[in-house]
């Protein structure tokens, strides 16, 4: 016999990985490299390709693209240090409840933050670049709160303290001392809001008017208006293709801090001063991040200026609205196929996440290839993904275009990876040794994986499963694609709803995006408080 | 009655970590095997639990050779050097673990685990969570575990590092009389000569 096996004990039992890796597999493979080749194959037509990128409309298209995430970036981290060097930096009561505030808004889907800032902005903002960059802002700033005020708290305030000593006047302690400290994280949050805004869809589609169409928006446009597919597919490896080279250029800049860890210390103010502006910070923290939030249920409240609950009413039954001229959307029922798509997009990820992680996690090096594979959806913006599936899934015996569940899988597809990232810590930070004891103690190979690594996922799958919820409520970008009329999710109504004219329909955008936020935010609340915190943004696509 | 001999560890390819090595342990009998660390006294232990493959040797447990037996057919109970408890169980699961791999019925199990805590000490912290069992807690907890289901051979892998000496000392008296009362044959691996004598019957000091 083989007497160097190096893991003698290992889990899952060898001849189970094969098996475990079937699912997640075959999903990713028919449902993501499927639709991914089939887009590629589209372009192979290189004079298709160069008419298309010839165009003068297109390339003002990615240079929108490019300078509204550059000047959102900007704008974000600019923004966002305030109330990050607040919340890191000084206690005060009501501290907790100001980073909820803060960070909500990054929970909450495109179309609600679209919503909001349509109910919020005035008529002649919308449909200018400068509402979109507003909205990216509002988005973003947890992001910067998030990175950048995590390594902030940690700071020694004596650092500070010792360049003050030798000289340095506040400013100069700042600039030399502080901001080199926190340039990793600083540069993380600015590439993730950079991608965020950079892939764009439902804010820009929703506030960008006629006149600004990121790459994303202009991909839905082409497909699902103009009919031009090949353009579409042009644009969507495109798009690929530029968010390979940022996933990449953001790997390389890894937030590694050399900062040893230290307990958070932070301030009360003390003195008059530093009270008036602490205070005046938070007000101002408070006003921004909850003005849009206000503005949307107040707008769900005031149809046409003046008070009522007509909208709300109304959601059931559109015909009371104008007798006669039904809207193409019936709200209530979208609140119900939302509902079912979440459940069966759940239950799609769960069992594909799970398997995946107990697969890679089992798998140890090889595991990686997986690991990659699950992720790419991930660097696919959902767009693309939808479209994939949309020009893939046409014609026999694939012909899934009326079929209901492929909005579902798409979903699932877009929330598989943080379902993977929520079950895979756990299991990778499993001591070895916890195998090793429960062999001496008689439990068989298979029963040593039963008994340790599934129902170690247990726990972080209830994490995955919210945040596949969240996700699919909020899903709009593979939505736009896949949806078919009778199946509209929430967001698409949404979207829908404030597409039509006349205060109503406008007014009922508003309130069915409060239900929606107040939906999602709930369960992302709820995973949170049962489960720890995954720390990446699950609702925003 | 456990029974090494010419158990041979090569690891990277070139380190001997046991070399030829061999040792007794009577039925009833508690020997403390004492020397310095990265000496291979765990790895010896591994090689007895079946977690490790030795590149030559034999261990043979009640006159039964069970060096090619993967470990959860060996009988051979350990207690590892950090306890190894399950987090996503509570104490009462934890003892109840190997219990339930014998497919032994609930109220018996139950009973055990009772009867195991009695006997360690800590009687009536079934139900509470391994995570808030303080470091002597702990290792009651992980010595009722591995005795639950009744080994004839128990391994102990430093089993008391890591107290003050007070809780070293009275753990360590309680580790003799535990495993004297329930009659375990017991290896135990330490570097400290004072635990040592006052746990074993007979003491093997490695020097290598």
């Amino acid at each position: 016999m083989d007497r160097h096996r190096p893991a003698l004990i290992d889990a899952p039992p060898r001849w189970l990985r094969p098996a475990l890796l079937v699912v997640p597999v075959a999903f990713l493979a028919l449902f993501y490299a499927w639709p991914v080749g089939t887009l590629l194959a589209q372009v192979a037509d290189r004079s298709a390709v160069s008419k298309v990128l010839g165009r003068e409309a297109l390339r003002q298209v990615v240079w929108f693209t490019c300078w509204q995430a550059v000047v959102s970036t900007v704008a974000t981290l600019v923004v966002g240090l305030g109330p990050a060097y607040l919340l890191a930096r000084w206690g005060f009561p009501g501290r907790r409840l100001l980073v909820a505030v803060v960070t909500v808004p990054f929970l909450l889907p495109t179309v609600v933050v679209g919503a909001a800032f349509s109910a919020l902005l005035p008529d002649a903002m919308l449909g200018t670049a400068t509402a979109v960059v507003i909205a990216h802002v509002f988005f973003n700033v947890a992001v910067v709160v998030r990175l950048v005020g995590t390594v902030w708290a940690q700071l020694p305030a004596d650092l500070v303290h010792a360049a003050r000593t030798l000289g340095a006047s506040p400013w100069q302690a700042t600039r030399e001392v502080t901001l080199p400290l926190l340039r990793p994280s600083i540069m993380a949050a600015a590439m993730i809001t950079f991608l965020f805004t950079f892939t764009s869809f439902g804010v820009v589609q929703i506030l960008g008017g006629p006149a600004h169409a990121t790459i994303e928006v202009e991909i839905a446009r082409r497909a699902t208006q103009l009919g031009d597919v090949g353009g579409a597919a042009v644009l969507s490896v495109l798009q690929l293709l530029i968010l390979a080279v940022l996933l990449v250029v953001a790997g390389r800049t890894r937030r590694s801090s050399e900062l040893p860890l230290r307990s958070v210390e932070r301030a009360r103010p003390r003195t008059m001063r530093t009270r008036l502006g602490v205070t005046a910070a938070v007000a101002a923290t408070t006003v921004l991040m909850a003005a849009p939030l206000v503005a949307l249920v107040t707008s769900s409240l005031r149809p046409g200026g003046r008070w009522s609950l007509t909208a709300w009413r109304t959601l059931g039954n559109d015909r009371a609205v104008r007798p006669g001229a039904a809207l193409g959307v019936d709200p209530l029922a979208s609140i119900a196929t939302s509902l079912r798509f979440a459940v069966v997009a759940t239950v799609i990820s769960v069992t594909v996440g799970a398997l995946a992680a107990l697969a890679i996690s089992g798998a140890r090096r090889r595991g990686r290839l997986l690991d990659v594979g699950v992720m790419l959806p991930l660097g696919t913006s959902a767009v693309t993904i939808g479209f994939g599936m949309l020009i893939t899934f046409d014609q026999a015996p694939v012909d899934w275009r009326g079929a209901w569940w492929l909005v579902p899988l798409g979903h699932s597809l877009v929330a598989v990876p943080f379902v993977v990232r929520a079950v895979l810590p756990v299991l990778r930070a499993r001591p070895d040794a916890w195998l090793d004891a429960a062999a001496t103690l008689g439990a068989s190979p298979l029963r040593r994986w039963w008994e340790i690594d599934v129902r170690l996922v247990r726990r972080p799958l209830v994490t995955g499963a919210g945040f596949a919820a969240a996700i699919s409520l909020g899903e709009f970008g593979a939505t736009t694609f896949l949806t078919r009329t009778g199946n509209e999710t929430l967001p698409i109504a949404i979207g829908r709803l404030l597409g039509r004219a006349g205060d109503i329909p406008r007014a009922q955008a508003s309130a069915l995006s409060v239900l929606l936020a107040a939906v999602t935010v709930t369960v992302l609340v709820a995973v949170d408080a049962m489960g720890d915190p995954a720390g990446d943004r699950p609702g925003s696509r | 009655m456990l029974e090494v001999r010419g158990v041979v560890v090569v690891v990277f390819g070139d380190r001997t970590v046991l070399d030829h090595v061999d040792l007794d342990v009577a039925d009833g009998e508690v020997v403390a095997l004492q020397g310095p660390s990265g000496a291979g006294k765990s790895t010896l232990l591994r090689v007895i639990a079946g977690l490790l493959v030795p590149q030559a040797g034999t261990v043979r447990s009640g006159g039964v050779d069970i060096t090619e037996l993967p470990p959860h057919r060996r009988g051979i109970g350990m207690v590892f050097q950090d306890e190894q408890l399950f987090p996503h169980r509570d104490v009462g699961q934890n003892v109840e673990f190997g219990l339930r791999m014998q497919h032994r019925p609930k109220a018996e199990r139950a009973a055990r685990v009772a009867e195991l805590l009695e006997l360690v000490g800590l009687p009536g912290v079934e139900r509470r969570s391994v995570t808030s069992l303080s470091g002597g807690e702990a290792k009651r907890v992980a010595l009722a575990r591995s005795l639950a289901p009744a080994p004839p051979v128990l391994l102990l892998d430093e089993p008391l590092t890591g107290l003050d000496r007070e809780l070293h000392d009275r753990l360590a008296d309680d580790l003799a009389r535990v495993l004297r009362a329930t009659g375990t044959s017991a290896l135990m691996v330490t570097h400290n000569a004072a635990e040592a004598a006052r746990v074993a019957d007979r003491i093997v000091s490695w020097a290598h």
